[in-house]
């Protein structure tokens, strides 16, 4: 894998603002909203609880096809939302100042929280059906994939090159002539790294919602997670390990058939005005390519896709830029109060749930004590983790052959969803007594920590060679080539790594900090557990404190530390 | 070809000035008419920041003027039109679409039909001499080949008129040469889809080689300072002693130009206070500028020589040249005057000094002649912990000039300054600062 500067910290505003506050507000009232609609206007909900999983291993193939589906569902529903957000924010001056900060925060929200407010909403929606808790489910794998994906859209938006927009605009291409010629074509390579990137946080989710109970609603979809979790329920080790490998091959497939291909394919793309040498084609995209009826196919999608995407839909003659324009006072003023007054709304509806749930001050300092012991946790895990890979990393990263071999491996067991491995550490901690408040920490890290190594693979692998050269001239080894050299050359791969793998465990925090082995439940303090039980006693006031918590705590994390890291590695160390 | 007496296009009192928060607005173009016929190639000269680029923009309709009207066809234009084209200085060639989808952009906007696209597309890739390299994508190309798919991408909507911004300075001497007279053959044999060609550069000979009518830009603000007809028929010989005249007489044009705004007169008042008005800097090394000195204190110069030729043998283009010359002439190092520079006694004294007499040589010039520079180390001075943020100084150019004169004008100061050790720059903290003598 080439550079993975793709990250979606670039803007450099660091302490929170006022609208970072307002969009706060805006999504805690809104998920309230959510919550509420469907609770009081469409009566008690019937949930699917009747479906029965099977831990034969000969159901498991029709498990991991549903599973899969729901992951296309959700990622094309991401695709969506990106394309409509982050063409609104970059298009617009006005709502980019909420929409942003709304992303941001959306960001930082745990997955696994939304849950409450969405199956309510959804079962609500489709009363007995099915249908109701897929779609909850569905929504919860969009949420896992769709903020950072419209990040980089947004960002890439925003960066179009001053020469091609005048090409579109000189030609005079439609808006949608536009929007498919430039600006998605502009925006894919980080798109998908972005796609891939999420994909951990999606199986992730996935795994997890499958089968859920929130409050006294208890569903069960047919699927990989679900059948772990009964498997789980019954103490059946042999089938945890039946889905951990099916759970493997899917993400093979995945990989091998999807992401790989499109990856490659994705790199037509790349602006950059010299060719590269990008590597051999991935086995499925070279069959495509050169098999004669898979091409002919191919090349008729492509036609039919070039046709419908150079529709003069839209308005065309754009208006000539005016260098002198200050926008409209009055619009400005109407959109300012329109804004204050949804904060407003905001706020009361806020107030009245918060008075409706008998929540105090008391139990914000508990969910913040708690936010507190899982901080201390993704610390750790991040020191551990650095540790850890990152001298493996490099060590690695400079040897070619292996550091593509071993950095794709990385990055496939990073796509691996990490909750198929905790009942594993559960049997090991029953057995022998193990502290559970230490000895479940790593298990937020498990999926997270291969971000940091494959990034420092990709960074030691593309360490120039007359830098090596230069430091070998000069006889610098030893700690001195460590601190002068080579951990400079990585750091900006290394921030990009480590950004993701923090956000990456503060998500898994909250699966993490409670796992369960037949009736034994094993409990670690943390937020992550505070926001689980509230799930499950569908205390959604708590549900909600517990997010905002986590978010806050993610986002001051982010804006304190890893964005002044980033700003400064890009700016001194970036080669 | 000769040119209808109907105007295709007037620009008429074009001003074009960005708005700043701070203080009065900064003026790019001023007062510009320009008035465009069929049948002729007419060129924008001028120096890099004269605004030629912009009036480009203003009349490929991508960029509103502040004031004045563009008018095309005989209506006033409030958007890019149709009939117009352009071609860029950087190509701009769409990466992901390959030769033949680039040529066809224009043609699906306009919302041609497949079948009489691909017809146009080929019809033109063939005209421009780029047969069978319909399926190949822009970055298998060299620069000049894809500067033809540019041209081809312009000419397949059969533009009425042809813009081009620089079309050959990204490209290679040869290849430049080349691309410049199959574009000129084409357009004697009325090949070329197209009734009139406007086009920027900043390059006299080739304004010279190429256009019917030049108008020369001054700058700050830019305007159109003299208009110029060709009188060579085409096709034109560069070493035809009536053309290097021409060339010669737009040198010392723009020289005159170039020094008649800014520069304190010569070197016979070195000692007159540094100049009242703030105006822009150019980012010219020190290395650069003690390599012309001595270069022009050696032989076969001894102290004066004639611009082109000079920029003819140091391989320099007028663009990088005269601010050379104009640097050195603004530190009373030498003296620009038609067309010609000379060294001034500090000048010579400088090309034969050793380090440290340059350096104090060179400190002496900044302090009495910039003023920023001047003004800067006096405030150093007075602070007790000789600090002073660089954001101040910053936002003061920024009253006088956009901002990426401002930040090329501070970064002028700083390299200077560090040369001269008069103060230092910690980038960091964006702060001046004096070396603390222990």
């Amino acid at each position: 894998m080439p550079a993975t500067s793709q990250t979606t910290t670039a803007s450099v505003r660091r302490l929170p603002n006022l609208f970072d506050l307002a969009a706060m507000l805006l999504l805690a009232a809104g998920l309230i909203a959510v919550g509420n609609v469907a609770r009081h206007t469409l009566g008690p909900l019937a949930a699917t609880e009747g479906t029965t999983i099977h831990l034969e291993p000969s159901y498991l193939p029709g498990y991991a096809l549903r599973t899969t589906l729901r992951m296309f569902a959700a990622l094309a529903l991401s695709l969506l939302f990106t394309f409509t957000y982050a063409t609104w924010a970059a298009k617009s001056r006005r709502a980019r100042l909420i929409l942003i900060p709304i992303l941001d925060i959306l960001q930082s929200l745990p997955i696994f929280g939304f849950l409450t407010f969405t199956v309510t909403f959804f079962l609500g929606l489709f009363p007995g059906q099915v249908l109701g808790a897929e779609l909850a489910v569905v929504f919860v794998i969009f949420t896992s994939q769709a903020w950072n994906m419209t990040f980089s859209m947004y960002q890439s938006l925003t960066t179009v090159p001053g020469d091609l927009d005048e090409a579109a605009r000189g030609f005079q291409l439609s808006t949608w002539q536009r929007f498919w010629r430039l600006d998605v074509p502009f925006a894919m390579p980080g798109l998908l790294w972005n796609m891939m990137m999420s994909m951990s946080g999606g199986w992730f989710a996935l795994v997890a919602s499958e089968a859920v109970s929130v409050g006294g609603t208890n569903f069960t979809l047919p699927g990989i997670g679900s059948y772990i979790r009964t498997a789980l329920m019954v103490r059946n080790i042999h089938a945890v390990f039946y889905a951990i490998a099916a759970m493997f091959l899917v993400i093979l497939a995945y990989d091998q058939l999807l992401f790989r291909p499109l990856v490659a394919w994705s790199s037509k793309f790349r602006f950059e005005t010299t060719q590269q040498d990008q590597g051999r084609d991935p086995w499925v995209l070279a069959l495509l390519r050169r098999t004669r009826l898979l091409r002919m196919g191919a090349d008729a999608v492509g036609v039919f896709f070039f046709a419908v995407t150079g529709l003069r839909v839209g308005r065309r003659r754009p208006a000539s830029i005016v260098a002198t324009r200050r926008g409209s006072r009055l619009v400005d003023v109407i959109w300012a109060s329109l804004l204050g007054a949804l904060v407003v709304v905001a706020i009361w509806r806020i107030y009245s749930f918060c008075r409706g749930s008998h929540l105090g001050p008391g139990d914000v300092v508990i969910a913040v004590t708690m936010g507190f012991y899982t901080l201390l946790r993704v610390i750790a895990l991040m020191v551990v983790a650095t540790v850890v890979w990152v001298p493996i990393g490099v060590l690695v990263g400079l040897r070619p052959k292996l550091a593509k071999s071993v950095g794709a491996s990385a990055q496939f067991l990073a796509a691996f969803p990490a909750n198929l491995l905790f009942p594993i550490f559960a049997v090991y901690i029953i057995r022998f007594h193990l502290n559970v408040d230490i000895w479940l920490t790593p298990l937020i890290i498990l999926g997270a920590q291969w971000y940091v190594l494959f990034n420092v693979i990709a960074g030691a692998n593309a360490f120039p060679g007359d830098l090596r050269e230069a430091a070998r001239n000069f006889q610098v080894g030893g700690v001195l080539w460590w601190r002068r050299v080579i951990l400079p050359g990585i750091f900006p791969y290394f921030v990009t790594g480590a950004i993701t793998a923090s956000g990456g465990a503060w998500n898994a925090a909250v699966l993490a900090e409670i796992v369960t082995w037949g009736p034994t439940t094993l409990r670690a303090h943390g937020l992550g557990a505070y926001i689980q039980d509230a799930t499950t006693q569908g205390d959604s006031g708590r549900v909600l404190l517990g997010m905002v918590v986590m978010a806050t705590y993610v986002l001051t994390f982010n804006r304190l530390v890893w964005r002044p890291l980033y700003a400064y590695s890009s700016k001194r160390l970036t080669l | 070809m000769s040119a209808t007496a109907e105007p295709l296009l007037e620009v008429r009192h074009c001003k074009q000035a960005y708005h700043k928060d701070s203080a009065s607005d900064f003026i790019v173009l001023d007062d510009v008419n320009v008035s465009l016929r069929g049948g002729e190639i007419v060129g924008l000269l001028g120096r890099s920041g004269s605004g030629k680029s912009t009036l480009l923009r203003i009349v490929a309709g991508l960029l509103r003027p502040t004031e004045g009207d563009v008018i095309w066809r005989g209506q006033k234009l409030t958007g890019p039109a149709e009939g117009v084209a352009m071609v860029f200085q950087s190509f701009a060639l769409f990466p992901w679409l390959t030769v033949q989808e680039n040529v066809e952009l224009g043609l699906e906007a306009q919302g041609v039909a497949r079948r009489v696209r691909e017809d146009r597309a080929e019809e033109a890739i063939d005209l421009i001499g780029l047969g069978g390299y319909e399926e190949a994508y822009p970055k298998e190309m060299s620069g000049g080949m894809r500067q033809r798919v540019g041209l081809a991408r312009a000419l397949v909507v059969h533009p009425d008129l042809l813009l081009m911004d620089e079309p050959f300075s990204a490209l290679d001497v040869l290849t430049a040469e080349t691309l410049r007279t199959d574009l000129i053959d084409l357009w004697m044999e009325d090949k070329l889809p197209v009734k009139s060609i406007l086009m920027v550069t900043h390059n006299i000979e080739e304004a010279v080689l190429m256009c019917d009518r030049i108008l020369v830009f001054s700058s700050n603000p830019g305007r159109v300072a003299q208009e110029l007809r060709v009188p060579f028929p085409h096709p034109r010989n560069r070493h035809d002693a009536a053309f290097r005249k021409f060339v010669d007489d737009i040198y010392a044009l723009m020289t005159r130009r170039a020094t008649s705004v800014p520069a304190p007169a010569a070197a016979g008042t070195a000692d007159a206070p540094a100049v009242e008005t703030i105006h822009a800097l150019h980012f010219v090394s020190t290395n650069l500028l003690a390599g012309l000195m001595e270069t022009l204190a050696m032989e076969p110069y001894k102290g004066r020589a004639d611009l082109p030729p000079l920029a003819a043998a140091l391989q320099l283009e007028i663009d990088e040249l005269l601010p050379l010359g104009e640097t050195l002439h603004l530190l009373g190092f030498a003296v620009l005057e038609e067309g010609d520079i000379r060294l001034t006694d500090a000048g010579k004294k400088f090309a034969e000094a050793d380090s440290d007499e340059r350096r104090a040589l060179f400190e002496a010039a900044l302090r009495s002649r910039v003023k920023m520079a001047a003004n800067i180390r006096s405030v150093l001075d007075e602070r007790w912990n000789h600090r002073a943020n660089a954001a101040r100084f910053r936002d003061e150019l920024e009253d006088h000039m956009s901002p990426d004169y401002a930040e090329d004008t501070l970064r002028a100061v700083i390299g200077w300054a560090r040369f001269a050790e008069l103060f230092n720059y910690d980038e960091e903290a964006d702060q001046f600062f004096l070396e603390q003598e222990e």
